[in-house]
């Protein structure tokens, strides 16, 4: 009986051995293992066997079918590898080949730009403040202090709708909206459309976007202004950005400066970008006159505030290095995937 | 603003390079434009003095001159025609660089050898349009003998820096010499030298000359003087220089001297010949209505009653500040003229100016403003002016009518508040020293400066004005940067921004491009998008001066814009577009003019390419669905002539129509030229913003598994899917969680007239296990109610 043990165990390993498929190794485990298999008849031969063979035999059948067990496991590992790796070799792309297409869409580069300048401003507490596209020339030009034979009031400057009535000119009526509505602190930017009586080339548009921002309180300087501004600009043009201020004249301010940011293309050293001065336009900006702040119900003896704006068209064309404002309205979808 | 730098440096002592300089006048606020080196590539030019001149043997056009420059005699060819025997000219020798690149060697012209050549004012580098007349032409004959090969810009001030500067609109007094050099001695802390001006006034006769102002708000101050004996003739060559580097064109001694005192100290003069003027007396008046008047340049001009002219007891002499007249201007033939140096009201001046669409030098800075105390000391330097130039002799007579003589102001300030607003620390003394260099006089008192301000100073008005000149001239570079302080302000956007942001992040990501588009349309864009002839879209707000046509009126839709950039876009061959727009529409209120219109945000969303109906209706789903807004429905219309009567649908939150959806009308295709399909979605963006709910709540994930079962529905094909779905949704009841439209089918297995409509449905149980029973209870309950309610059959 043990021998016919171990006959069987070297016949099954030989099977195993043989077996190239999971299949294959099944069938061979069913006909030794199985319910009706060899090895399971021999072991139910083993009530005829004495009491004293029958642990001998029972001992050298486990080792047996122990051994078949683990061949069989062994195989079974083999096997399921090369199967898998078969399936993986039948399963090879050309992964060289187009992904498939999805859409992502582009926001348009001013409103991109606009959105840049809003997270700064909003980062160092600022409120974004909207207001009318169509404005009174109250709110537009006689609260902000301009002087009633101002030349951006001709009908050659700014669009009416009738005597009192026009397309704003500068996002700064929403500065007074928000003045007299509100107590100090005071502190916004106010983002937006406006119009000019220009017609289109590849410098001017009758539409374009300003942000302006206002921040009163008391106590507010000159000096403040500076650092805000400077802050501004390291974040938009990076951190070497150094910032100038050159005294200016606005209606709406007093002092006025002009502020020129350092290029960012060759920081200061001259290109054609900045046109060799080292220095790029970028923003009006001064401490908000008593007689505005008068205008909206604020005393300028108790507060006092700055005022700044800059156009966004200009700033986004310069960034992006687009050469025709009129690219921006045509909306050229080849034009739009590119931002 | 253009300034030659030696002119300037006659007023003020300068040290510094004149880049240096460009740099601090624009730190100190006087903007400097650029700064144009004149002459400065020029070398080899000498004064040369023209011995003979000799017919070319082989040339008609061309003579042989021999040329003595001190050391030598040079033979020159030239086809000159303006040159004497006698003459001095400059001449470019061998190896001499002139302007525009142009270089001289010795050569030969026709077989002649010629040394050199005799130069034109242009190409010593002065441009043409500032050459006098007769000297445009030809060789410029020097005005007088200067020692023979000496440097040309040894003898003519020609080699010159000219800085140009932007003026704003508050500092008038900048627009002058002396302006410039008042800012140039405050900001490099130099000081000023004012020109002496003294008048010999040697001849006693009197003309009994009268002056009477009537127009007194036109004009605040005249004063005339005499000048007889005058030769007409042109001015030295220092003067003309001077002028033609500050931009002026020499004309003759009188006119010319009358600018320079115009360009020195910014006070505008006029000559008359007194020949013309009517019993030796001036009127100022104002015109007539309907008084027909004719200026220099010829032209005859209407006038009215708002304007001020200058008459003699007949009739008018010139517009006052703004043009003379052409009778009276000065000729070569004028003996004796009437030097006029007034102050008339800038407003007027402006208004007369635009009325007749004549600007003039003049008038241009009347309107800017002049300060009415220099009229006195222009009328003396100019006088002086003829005096030395020996144009004429000057009467002691003279007329200065100003009633209302201009004072110094005088104002408190507080110092404190300089440095409260600058953020310094500038001592009092330093801020006094500073208005000082401003020729304003500071003087304490407690806790005030007392300023006296020059009359020159009309922007000095308030407090804040010095603020600005304390910090100007102290520096803004050297003002420190600081973070404001004081209250707490919390930054950031609104509800209705915020929801703006996420909209727009929504379709970027279902591959919307954002477009821009003008907020004006063409009105003619209602007939183009179809509108019926009562639809409030053709009630505009209407752009008094527009552009044009097409920029008009404001858009009371984003539907044209939208469809022009899609047809731009497929005509310019770009295969596929999704685009949207979120932009403000106009409405008119309907009463008051005072009344601003409605401003309504919008969204339009427009596509083309591999789309159809339901991309752009799985597109607003998908949006509405990442705004929260729940209860969106769409209902069919038929009726809306923008869109396919067959293929639109109204979009629904609830009971509010939010917005219309669907494929572009034909017609509308054909009137905006789009080859392609287009659908387009218009919604209001501020309802959609009210329905908006982005703080969501979790919902615990379910325990207990769902059932799915598949329904297959044969219906009449009129049945739209949604009367099917509104019974599953009503039968499902609580146990309904999500039913999923999979598949319409029509065809042999099904009767003729008929589809067939399969969903999923799940149902489930938040609690516990569904049983069979219970779900099958519910289809049944289904597929009754579509019996009745629908004729629809369970599909075999």
């Amino acid at each position: 009986m043990e021998a016919r043990l171990k006959e069987l165990e070297q016949q099954a390993k030989d099977e195993i051995y043989q077996a190239n498929t999971s299949d294959e190794l099944e069938k061979v485990r069913v006909k030794y293992l199985g319910k009706k298999g060899e090895l399971t008849e021999v072991l139910r031969g083993m009530g005829s066997l004495s009491a004293e063979e029958r642990p001998l035999v029972g001992k050298v059948a486990n080792i047996v079918r122990e051994n078949i067990e683990n061949a069989l496991q062994e195989a079974k590992g083999e096997i399921k590898n090369k199967e898998l790796q078969a399936q993986l070799q039948k399963e090879s792309i050309d992964v060289t080949m187009p992904g498939k297409k999805v859409r992502l869409g582009k926001k348009h580069p001013l409103i991109k730009g606009m959105d840049e300048l809003k997270d700064i401003f909003i980062s160092m507490g600022f409120q974004v403040a909207q207001g009318p596209e169509v404005e009174t020339v109250y709110y537009n030009f006689d609260a902000l202090n301009a002087p009633q034979n101002h030349p951006s009031r001709d009908m050659s400057d700014t669009f009416y709708i009738n005597e009192d009535t026009i397309l704003r000119t500068q996002t700064s009526p929403v500065q007074v909206r928000v003045m007299e509505n509100k107590k100090p602190p005071i502190r916004i930017i106010s983002p937006g459309r406006c119009f000019r009586n220009d017609t289109p080339d590849a410098t001017h548009s009758p539409m374009f976007h300003q942000l302006e921002g206002l921040v009163v309180d008391k106590g507010i300087t000159l000096a403040d202004l500076k650092g805000t501004l400077e802050v501004f600009a390291k974040h938009f043009f990076g951190d070497q950005t150094k910032i100038k201020f050159r005294p200016h004249n606005f209606p709406f301010t007093e002092p006025s400066a002009e502020i020129d940011a350092s290029c960012f293309k060759c920081e200061g050293a001259g290109c054609s970008m900045c046109k060799g001065s080292g220095w790029i336009e970028l923003l009006g900006a001064g401490m908000v006159h008593p007689n505005v702040l008068r205008n909206c119900g604020i005393d300028p003896e108790v507060y006092s505030g700055f005022a700044f704006g800059m156009g966004i068209d200009r700033l986004v064309m310069l960034k992006y290095g687009v050469d025709d404002i009129r690219l921006f309205f045509e909306n050229d979808m080849r034009f739009l995937n590119q931002f | 603003m253009l300034v030659p730098l030696k002119w300037l440096k006659e007023y003020v002592e300068i040290d510094l390079d004149v880049t240096q300089l460009a740099d601090d006048m624009t730190m100190s606020g006087s903007k400097v434009e650029g700064v144009e080196r004149l002459g400065k590539d020029i070398t080899g030019v000498v004064v040369g003095k023209i011995e003979s001149i000799e017919q070319h043997p082989n040339a008609d056009k061309l003579v042989i001159t021999k040329i003595n420059i001190g050391e030598e005699t040079l033979q020159i060819v030239t086809g000159a025609k303006n040159i004497n025997v006698g003459d001095y000219v400059p001449v470019a020798t061998h190896g001499a660089n002139l302007a525009e690149g142009l270089k001289i060697k010795k050569g030969k012209l026709r077989g002649e050898v010629s040394e050199g050549m005799l130069c034109s004012q242009e190409e010593l580098g002065i441009p043409n349009n500032l050459i006098p007349e007769e000297l445009k032409d030809g060789i410029w004959i020097l005005d007088q003998p200067y020692p023979l090969g000496v440097n040309i810009f040894d003898v003519v001030e020609l080699q010159d820096d000219i800085i140009e500067f932007e003026i704003t609109s508050n500092r008038p007094d900048c627009l002058s010499m002396m302006g410039i050099a008042r800012e140039t001695a405050a900001t490099i802390g130099s000081s000023l030298k004012y020109p002496e001006v003294y008048i010999k006034e040697e001849e006693d006769t009197t003309l009994g000359v009268k002056v009477k102002i009537e127009d007194l708000e036109g004009c605040t101050r005249y004063i005339a003087r005499v000048i007889k004996d005058v030769k007409i003739e042109p001015s030295p060559l220092w003067m003309q220089q001077r002028l033609m580097k500050a931009g002026v064109r020499p004309i003759s001694n009188i006119v010319d001297i009358t600018n320079y005192v115009m360009l020195e100290y910014g006070q505008p003069l006029h000559a008359f010949d007194i020949n013309y003027v009517e019993g030796n007396s001036i009127l100022v008046r104002k015109a007539k209505n309907g008084e027909a008047f004719k200026t220099l340049d010829g032209v005859e001009r209407q006038l009215d009653e708002t304007m001020t002219v200058i008459a003699d007891e007949a009739k008018g002499l010139a517009i006052a500040g703004v043009m003379g007249g052409e009778e009276s201007e000065i000729t070569d033939a004028t003996t004796t003229i009437l030097l006029e140096s007034a102050h008339f009201n800038k407003d007027k001046i402006r208004a007369t100016s635009k009325k007749l669409g004549l600007r003039t030098e003049a008038s241009s800075r009347y309107e800017k403003g002049v300060d009415a105390n220099l009229a006195a000391i222009a009328a003396d330097r100019a006088c002086q002016l003829i005096e030395a130039l020996g144009a004429g002799k000057v009467l002691k007579e003279k007329v200065d009518v100003y009633p209302e003589k201009k004072e110094k102001r005088t104002l408190k300030i507080r110092h404190q508040r300089m440095n409260g607003l600058l953020g310094t620390n500038i001592s009092i003394d330093e801020m006094i020293e500073i208005l000082k260099s401003l020729e304003i006089t500071a003087v304490l008192e407690g806790e005030h400066l007392i300023v006296t301000v020059p009359t020159f100073r009309d922007d000095l008005q308030i407090e804040a004005d010095f603020v600005e000149e304390i910090g100007r001239i102290y520096g803004f570079d050297k003002i420190p940067s600081t973070m404001a302080k004081g209250n707490i302000v919390v930054g950031g956007k609104t509800n209705g921004q915020m929801i703006e942001d996420i909209t727009k992040e929504g379709l970027l990501s279902l591959g919307f491009n954002e477009i821009l588009t003008y907020s004006f349309i063409s009105p003619k864009s209602v007939e183009k998008i179809n509108v019926s002839e009562d639809s409030i879209k053709r009630n505009f707000v209407r752009l008094l001066n527009p552009l044009g046509d097409e920029t008009s009126v404001m858009r009371t839709s984003l539907l044209p814009n939208m469809l022009e950039v899609l047809s731009r876009n497929i005509n310019r061959k770009v295969e596929e577009a999704r685009a949207f727009e979120i932009g403000s529409i106009f409405i008119p209120q309907r009463e008051g003019k005072d009344q601003l219109p409605y401003e309504v945000s919008n969204l339009v969303i427009g596509m083309y390419g591999q789309e159809d109906f339901y991309s752009l209706k799985g597109v607003i789903e998908g949006l509405f669905n990442r705004l929260g807004i729940s209860g969106l429905d769409f209902e069919v219309e038929k009726n809306h002539p923008t869109y396919h009567p067959g293929r639109t649908a109204n979009i629904l939150v609830g009971n509010h129509i939010v917005g219309i959806m669907g494929e572009l009308h034909p017609q509308v295709m054909e009137n905006y030229d789009l080859s392609k399909r287009c659908y387009l979605a218009e919604l209001d963006f501020n309802l959609m913003i009210q329905f908006t709910r982005v703080d969501t709540m979790y919902k615990p994930l379910p325990k207990y598994p769902a059932m799915t079962r598949d329904l297959a529905i044969v219906v009449n094909e009129s049945v739209m899917v949604k009367e099917i779905e509104k019974i599953i949704q009503q039968q499902g009841g609580d146990l309904l969680e999500s039913f999923q439209l999979f598949d319409v089918y029509r065809g042999n297995q099904v009767a003729e007239g008929s589809k067939s409509v399969a969903y999923t449905i799940t149902y489930r149980h938040m609690e516990r296990t569904l049983t069979d029973e219970e779900v099958n209870k519910v289809q049944e309950a289904i597929m009754t109610s579509i019996k009745e309610e629908i004729g629809g059959t369970l599909r075999e």
